[in-house]
This record gives C-alpha cells, structure tokens and sequence, in this order.
C-alpha cells in the first residue's frame, strides 16, 4: 500500500549524511474534509527505526505533528562507504514500510 | 522483550542484541520501540510534554542551534534542523509550543549518531520552535521564534 | 477606451516603454522584454536577472532558504512519480508520448505556448499533449484537471528542465495574439480594480499585506508548482487564482484569453531556464 521511501546516503568525510523521504498523510485528527464536514481520523508515522549494519543508530517517535510525506536527515560517524543503512517506520494503524540503501 | 525495547531507545549496550535481532528479521519496528510515547505527545502544554519524556528543567544551552526560517513561508511546512554540540548527546526532541500538542518527535541517537536531526515540522500559530537535547543523564534546551502568518496571495 | 484605462493605469510606470507599447501595433516582445528588465534593474539594482526565476523569493533570503532547504528533497516527488508513469505508460495504440512529440518530448517545454499559423491560434503545451493523445486514439486531458494534466506535465515538463524559455512570436497573428495577452495583463478588471500589472510591474518586491509580490520577468518558468508542498497548480490555474483574487470572474483554462495571456506572459521570460515543478508557499 505505502509509496517506497526514497533515500540517499553519502559519506561527508568521515561522517555519513542520510536522507529520507517518506510517504504518509501524516494526519492528525484534527482535520476536518472540506466536503463531508467529517474528522479526518488521526493517521500518522508513530515511530522511525533506522540501523547501519544492522546496528541501531535512530529510534525516533513521531507525531501528527511532523508534516506529510515526513523527511527526516540524520548524520552518522563511523560507517564507510559500501555500508548498509536501513530505515523502517511503522504507523498507528500497523502499516509499516521500510527501505535500505548502501552508503556513497 | 522490554528489556531489549528500552535499551534501543536508550542506545544502550543492550543494542548488539538488538542489531542481531533486526538483522534476523525478528524484530520489526513496532516490536523493537516501547509502545508509542501517547502521555507526551497528547499533554497540551510544554511541561506536560517533557514530562512525558522524562525532563523536567532542562538547563538553556548555547551548544545547541537550531536552524529554522524567521517567518515559516507554510506553516504545513517548516523545515527545522537541530545540532546539539554537547558531547554525549543521546536525544533530541522538538517541540513546537504553541501547537495544539506541544511534542513534534523525539529523536532517539545511538550508535554513532551525531547530535542532528532535520526534519519538517507543522506549526499552527506564532511560536517559539523548542530542542531539548539528552546528554550524559542530563537535559538541555534552546529555542527559536518561528513567525506564521496566514498569506492571501497563494492562489 | 482598453488603451486610455491602460494608458492611466501606467501613468505610475515612467519612463516604461511597454506601456506605450501596448497603444502601438508595432510593439517588438522583445522590445517589451527589455524595457521591463531595464526597468527593474533600475528599481532593484541588488537582484540579479537570472534570481528573477525565483521570483518574490529573491526579494527574500529567509523565504529563498526555506525553498532550498526543500527543494532538498521536495515533499511531493512520489506525485511527480505518477507523472512518469503517465508519461511512460504506452497508449492503447502501444505508442507514447514521446513518439508523437517533437524531440521525444525533451527540451520543448520552452517552445510552448508557440502560435500554430496553421489553426491560427495559440497552441500551449498541454494542447500539444491532447493533440498527442487524440492522434493516438484516447481521450483529452481537460486541461484544468490537475490530476491528469497537472500530474502528467509536473513530471514532463522536468524533461526541459534548464532549457530556457524560447517563445517566438512571428507574423502579424501571432503578434495578435501577443497583444491580445499584452492587453489582459495591463488591464486593471474586477471589483478590485487591479491588472496584472498594478501588482507584479508596478509592485513588485513590495509587500501586498503579509505577502511578498513577485515580478512578472521569470514569471513562466517555474511552473507547475506544488503550493505548500502540495496542491499542485499550473499557470493557468494560477491566472485563474489572481483573477478571483482581485474579485474578477475567471476565463476558462485553455481558453483563447488565458491561452494568450500564456503566450505574451511566457515571451517576457525569454532567456531564462526553465525549472519544473518547484515548492512554493
């Protein structure tokens, strides 16, 4: 169901920049639809795990509060280029999605 | 299976276990983080909030900038960059006060991570954008003002 | 009377050629081009022309960061994806765009809107499209249908990205139709009692309540844009905002007015890149 993420790590020295892009309404709930007058019901990226070689670098919690099709960059000292970098998220109705990506 | 939960939001040395884990495919993201943080991210005021997170009086500290725009060109879009120069730093949170819920995210850093996180946050009025940085057992805070404005030309 | 209201209406402007362009019939566009650079070179001494595609955002360093820190990684590249699979999804026929488009489709975004002496009308891109489509058995796009012809050309129109804008106007119809575009800009129209130009000529760099006014050189390059993020809008869409926005009634998109209005707009871009699919607020 989920848009494949987008990502892009290079290394900047000796430190490996990482960027995502995810695909997510990242609604709130507090949103009304124009044309039904409803809620639109709270539907968002709760949390964001991200590894380099397998080993945990981000554990982030996220709310309706970041905005849709979140984008997250984060910096990592220690990997080469040629390592893996991994990003999940998991949203608070149980959807998931993931993507990984080696390091420039 | 808590133990393990707690120590990668702790970036603990439980985390070797942990990298197995994930390598395996035995622990998925909803598996590995403690239930979502829901007491921090409902509490309507800034207090609330970091309580939620385990911070009371975070210390003002110039060690950590935060690069956001003087007046938010969309308030559904501001971008928000945070860099915390203080050794040891193991989180950082954003909040945006005036929001509706205070908390934006917390960003959890292990395992080489630097102090930074850029991201794009929603902002519903005026207010100041807040970082609360965990380090060494200790917190500290700074804050930017990020104006909004409701434009009439955007079509 | 449309010359005398559009005479009055640059009396503010001295010493702007186009102004009286608009009364002549022999008027040059790029007579017209220069004039307009000349006369914001000499109001903004401190922008470059080329930041002119930026448009309010090179009035403004702190909105210009923003668009960058953005443009980075823009919110809405999976939109632009579902162009590209528009773009490359084969008619029912098995052929694509790109066989029935000039140069398989890239580069060209700076040629259009271009006047067809053939049909003896203004042909804009997403005419070309439609032409494209209809020649190979399928339906149109309506062309203010952001779905289909905004989604499709916020990912074609990347292919010309860096082209720059190339619009001729050649001949006594196409000078017409030019004019005609020239007229509607200067025209002050609705209960508002603003044209184009009261903002983005006279205006421009100047704050219309919180807002900043772009100048109408490098204006077309730049589109579609996805406001917020998000809402995606093509030119036309946008003409149709600025009419609502002084309180005027909108012509149709891919009608001859706003379709001549394209065509003298975009001439007065002439020279500078095109970039698609951009952020704006």
């Amino acid at each position: 169901m989920a848009e494949p993420m987008r990502i892009r790590a290079t290394m900047a020295g000796d430190v490996a920049d990482v960027k995502v892009l995810m695909n997510h309404p990242m609604e709130t709930g507090l949103r009304k639809d124009a044309k039904t007058g409803q809620m639109i019901p709270a539907h968002f990226i709760t949390e964001v795990i991200a590894t380099v070689n397998g080993t945990p670098v981000l554990a982030a919690e996220m709310s309706g509060g970041i905005s849709k099709n979140p984008y997250l960059g984060f910096k990592v000292k220690g990997p080469k280029a040629g390592d893996k970098v991994a990003v999940s998220w998991a949203d608070n109705k149980g959807d998931k999605n993931s993507v990984e990506a080696t390091i420039g | 299976m808590n133990a393990l939960r707690r120590n990668v939001l702790k970036g603990a040395a439980g985390a070797g276990a942990v990298a197995v884990a994930v390598a395996a495919g035995l622990l998925k993201p909803t598996q590995a983080m403690a239930a979502w943080n829901k007491a921090a991210f409902d509490a309507k005021n800034v207090g609330a909030a970091l309580n939620g997170i385990g911070v009371a009086d975070p210390a003002d500290s110039k060690d950590i900038t935060i690069k956001a725009p003087d007046i938010a060109e969309n308030g559904a879009v501001v971008p928000v960059e945070v860099t915390s120069d203080i050794a040891g730093t193991t989180s950082i949170a954003i909040l945006a006060e005036k929001n509706a819920s205070p908390l934006v995210s917390n960003f959890n850093l292990s395992g080489g991570a630097l102090g930074f996180i850029s991201t794009r946050i929603k902002m519903g009025q005026t207010s100041l954008v807040r970082a609360v940085v965990k380090a060494g057992g200790k917190s500290y805070t700074a804050a930017k003002e990020v104006k909004v404005t409701i434009g009439g030309c955007g079509g | 009377m449309k010359q005398k209201i559009i005479m009055k209406l640059l009396a503010g402007m001295a010493g702007l050629g186009i102004a009286l362009g608009a009364a002549s019939v022999h008027a040059s566009p790029e007579k017209d081009r220069q004039e307009l650079i000349k006369y914001y070179m000499n109001k903004y001494p401190d922008v470059k022309v080329e930041d002119y595609v930026y448009g309010a955002l090179a009035f403004d360093a702190d909105s210009k960061a923003q668009y960058d820190a953005i443009m980075e990684f823009p919110p809405y590249d999976s939109e632009i994806d579902k162009g590209r699979k528009m773009w490359e999804t084969p008619f029912k026929n098995g052929k694509t765009y790109a066989n029935c488009l000039p140069n398989g489709g890239k580069h060209i975004a700076g040629n259009y809107p271009l006047f067809d002496e053939a049909k003896g009308k203004v042909v804009t891109l997403h005419d070309a499209i439609n032409d494209c489509r209809t020649a190979n058995g399928e339906e149109a796009f309506k062309v203010d249908d952001m779905k289909t012809m905004g989604l499709l050309t916020a990912y074609m129109r990347t292919l010309s990205d860096g082209m720059m804008m190339n619009i001729k106007v050649e001949g006594p119809k196409a000078m017409a139709a030019y004019e005609d575009g020239k007229k509607t800009f200067f025209s002050r129209k609705g209960q508002l009692n603003f044209a184009c130009a009261t903002c983005h000529v006279q205006n421009a760099g100047n704050h219309l309540r919180s807002e900043l006014i772009s100048p109408v050189i490098g204006h077309a390059v730049h589109w579609p844009v996805f406001r917020g993020g998000d809402n995606l809008f093509t030119l036309q869409r946008r003409y149709q905002g600025c009419f609502k926005q002084v309180r005027a009634v909108p012509p149709p998109q891919g009608g001859t007015t706003l379709n001549n209005l394209e065509y003298f707009h975009s001439a007065l871009s002439n020279g500078l890149p095109l970039k698609a699919s951009v952020f704006r607020k």
